[in-house]
């Protein structure tokens, strides 16, 4: 947390969405600030997914108004939320795996020069680009197929900062990385936060989200449950409000553990 | 979009930052394996590629050299000057439709129709310029558009309205095989004017001697010029490039090859209008594919399409594109074979012509799987199928067999396609 703006970067407000007969999100209210990392929290279902993509562009909200720094705005599209500076990076599907790391980072944005593709630019920028996130990959010129899922992570997340986005969403970015690789992430949203960017983390690993989150907002069947400083929040309070009672399986478990420690 | 807010002038960046700039040139990871200097570090970058199934053209390269040597070997008329030639006319129809076949195969789709559209363009030029007097140049870009609005519709029917490929283009195969009955009427066969435009296309020969060993001199310079360019503009970047002597290597390769082939068409009639224009075609969509915007966009669909969609490409608009340029030089193909036959006949683009213009596409190197291959590919693919096309009739075998002799180097290559996307997968390379 540097320094945080007083105007949040996005805000939903009310913000609601149906799927024929299911309420995915029901007024829902989320803020993100420059400079911050909201986690966003909850179990399957609860609609972590659809509130992203309503972001995002993928799916245009029912009900309720999205504002970007203080201004209400329509997001219908994709193309709108890149537009306005919101980066999105998907848990999977985010690369071609026959394209090589230059390809993949300016996939859709191409540099051209005279018309044609200007590789040795392009090239030159990506080098840039992971020197400065300080991502290691062993050479920019090798096909996606050829990286382990970590570096694949960091590469699409990459991807996501050429636009320059005020707003980051990471999708469970850590979801299938290994410990070293998680760290790697981890750093990186520690990196994009340092560069003033608001972040959007979905995580369900508690340890994620306590490592690298400012805030934590925590949804539950669609609603909101709770938004939590971090720093001043015990992870059996989060739980408790992800799961929506104090007494559950987690908390029931906890508490044997316990007990059967004490014997 | 967006990317120019960051980015300074390249000078003020390198200006600012020298270390960084110095630091991407110097360091290499040292997981990368880099091709060790000299002859020997040749041959281990090639073990290597053996081993991770990175093999490139090399199985046809040598497929080509074994079938020619087994034709050869039966009948001494088979490596002339004449007969290489004439092959390599006669392939310029097959080839020009693989071409479109490659597009198509990139996005890992596949297109049946391209026999049929390729005899719909032969009997409409004959119709309009024969039958209705029509001006030929006018006739040939009519019968051409004829070729891209087909490919259009296909396109529309599989991107916009969600039918598998395979559907659209197998309705299309019939469809268009009836439209082109159709328009050759009850006649069923109409000559072309030998002395005209469509005709030329497969009887000229520059017979200049010069005309030949210009051309190959010509793309070698080029060729040349292009890579050392290239690596100057990457030095001065500050990015790896390639050692001139790897560029001296190929290039010298290439002149070898380009002159050895201008030596034989001028021991003959000269160089082939129709080798020329076919050449001028695979540079010309091979720049498409690999240089510009659009032939990245191709690739990424054959990657994976949910990441192209997301990445901003509209998916449907490429896809029509793709199955209209398959249409495009469907038509094309479909006049050079007309031209080597002098006439529209209602056997234009039927039998096996379609299986030999995939199995060219295929052989030549194309994966079915999407996302891999060159138009580059087409070119040596079709060399193999009319070769043995060539070879056996020289022989005097029989189509049958020549059909099973096809077919099974059609599964041959297939075979080392899905072998070869297996390896290069536990490789990490596909």
């Amino acid at each position: 947390m540097v320094h945080v703006s007083a105007t949040p970067v996005l805000a939903l407000r009310g913000v609601s969405k149906r799927f024929g007969a299911v309420q995915a999100l029901t007024d829902v209210e989320l803020e993100v600030h420059a400079g911050e990392v909201v986690a966003l929290v909850g179990d399957n279902g609860a609609g972590k997914s659809t509130l992203i993509k309503t972001i995002a562009g993928v799916h245009p909200i029912d009900e309720g108004v999205i504002e970007w720094e203080g201004k209400p705005v329509q997001i219908n599209k994709p193309n709108d939320a890149q537009n306005l500076g919101i980066a999105t990076v998907y848990q999977d599907l985010a690369l071609c795996d026959n394209i090589d790391v230059v390809g993949n980072l300016f996939l859709g944005r191409e540099i051209r020069r005279r018309g044609v593709l200007d590789e040795v630019e392009m090239e030159r920028r990506s080098h840039e680009l992971l020197d400065t996130l300080s991502i290691r990959i062993p050479s920019v010129r090798i096909p996606i197929a050829s990286l382990s899922g970590g570096q694949r992570q960091v590469v699409a997340i990459a991807r996501s900062m050429l636009g320059d986005p005020k707003l980051v969403i990471l999708d469970e970015p850590t979801a299938a990385l290994g410990v070293e690789q998680t760290a790697q992430v981890l750093d990186l949203v520690e990196r994009l936060r340092e560069r003033g960017h608001a972040v959007i983390l979905i995580s369900h690993n508690m340890a994620d989200v306590k490592a690298v989150a400012d805030k934590v907002a925590v949804l539950r069947l669609g609603r909101n449950n709770g938004v939590f400083e971090v720093k001043s929040t015990s992870q059996e309070e989060i739980i408790s409000a992800i799961t929506g009672a104090t007494d559950n399986a987690v908390t029931r478990r906890a508490a044997r553990t316990r007990g059967e420690s004490k014997k | 979009m967006s990317i120019n807010k960051t980015s300074t002038s390249p000078e003020d960046q390198v200006a600012g930052n020298p270390e960084a700039a110095a630091g991407a040139a110097t360091a290499v990871d040292p997981r990368l394996l880099v091709r060790e200097q000299g002859f020997a570090g040749y041959i281990t970058e090639f073990k290597r590629k053996l081993k991770a199934g990175d093999l490139g053209s090399l199985p046809v390269v040598v497929g080509l050299v074994v079938i020619w040597a087994i034709f050869q070997s039966l009948n001494s008329n088979f490596l002339t000057a004449g007969n290489l030639s004439d092959i390599s006319v006669a392939m310029v129809g097959t080839g020009m439709i693989a071409v479109g076949i490659v597009f198509v195969l990139l996005l890992g789709e596949i297109d049946l129709s391209v026999g049929s559209v390729s005899g719909v363009a032969g009997a409409t030029f004959a119709v309009l310029s024969v039958s209705h007097g029509m001006n030929e140049a006018l006739a040939l870009v009519l019968a051409i558009l004829t070729g891209t609005a087909a490919g259009a519709i296909h396109g529309f029917f599989f991107a916009r309205v969600g039918v598998p490929a395979f559907a659209v283009t197998l309705a299309g195969l019939l469809f268009w095989q009836g439209f082109m009955l159709q328009v050759l009427g009850d006649n069923g066969t109409i000559n072309l004017n030998s002395e005209g435009l469509v005709a030329k296309l497969t009887t000229y020969y520059f017979s200049d001697i010069a005309a030949a060993y210009g051309l190959a001199a010509v793309a070698v310079a080029a060729y040349f010029i292009s890579g050392y360019l290239g690596n100057r503009r990457r030095e001065a970047a500050g990015i790896p490039s390639r050692p001139l002597s790897d560029l001296v290597l190929r290039t010298v390769l290439l002149a070898v090859v380009a002159f050895a082939v201008a030596a034989v068409y001028n021991q003959y009639k000269g160089l082939p209008l129709a080798v020329v224009l076919f050449l001028a075609v695979l540079v010309i969509t091979d720049f498409v594919l690999r240089r510009t915007a659009y032939g990245r966009k191709v690739y990424a669909l054959g990657g994976s399409v949910e990441a192209s969609r997301r990445a901003g490409i509209n998916v449907t608009l490429v896809r029509i594109s793709v199955f209209a340029i398959a249409g495009t030089f469907a038509a094309i193909g479909g006049l050079f074979v007309a031209s080597k036959i002098a006439s529209a006949n209602q056997g234009a683009g039927t039998g096996e012509f379609l299986m030999n213009v995939i199995a060219a596409a295929v052989i030549g190197g194309t994966s079915l799987f999407g996302g891999r291959g060159r138009t580059w590919d087409a070119l040596l693919g079709v060399l193999v199928i009319v070769s043995i096309q060539y070879g056996l009739a020289l022989e005097g075998i029989a189509a049958p067999v020549q059909y099973m002799i096809t077919g099974g180097v059609l599964l041959t290559t297939v075979v080392i396609d899905a072998v070869t996307r297996r390896t290069q997968k536990t490789a990490g390379r596909a």
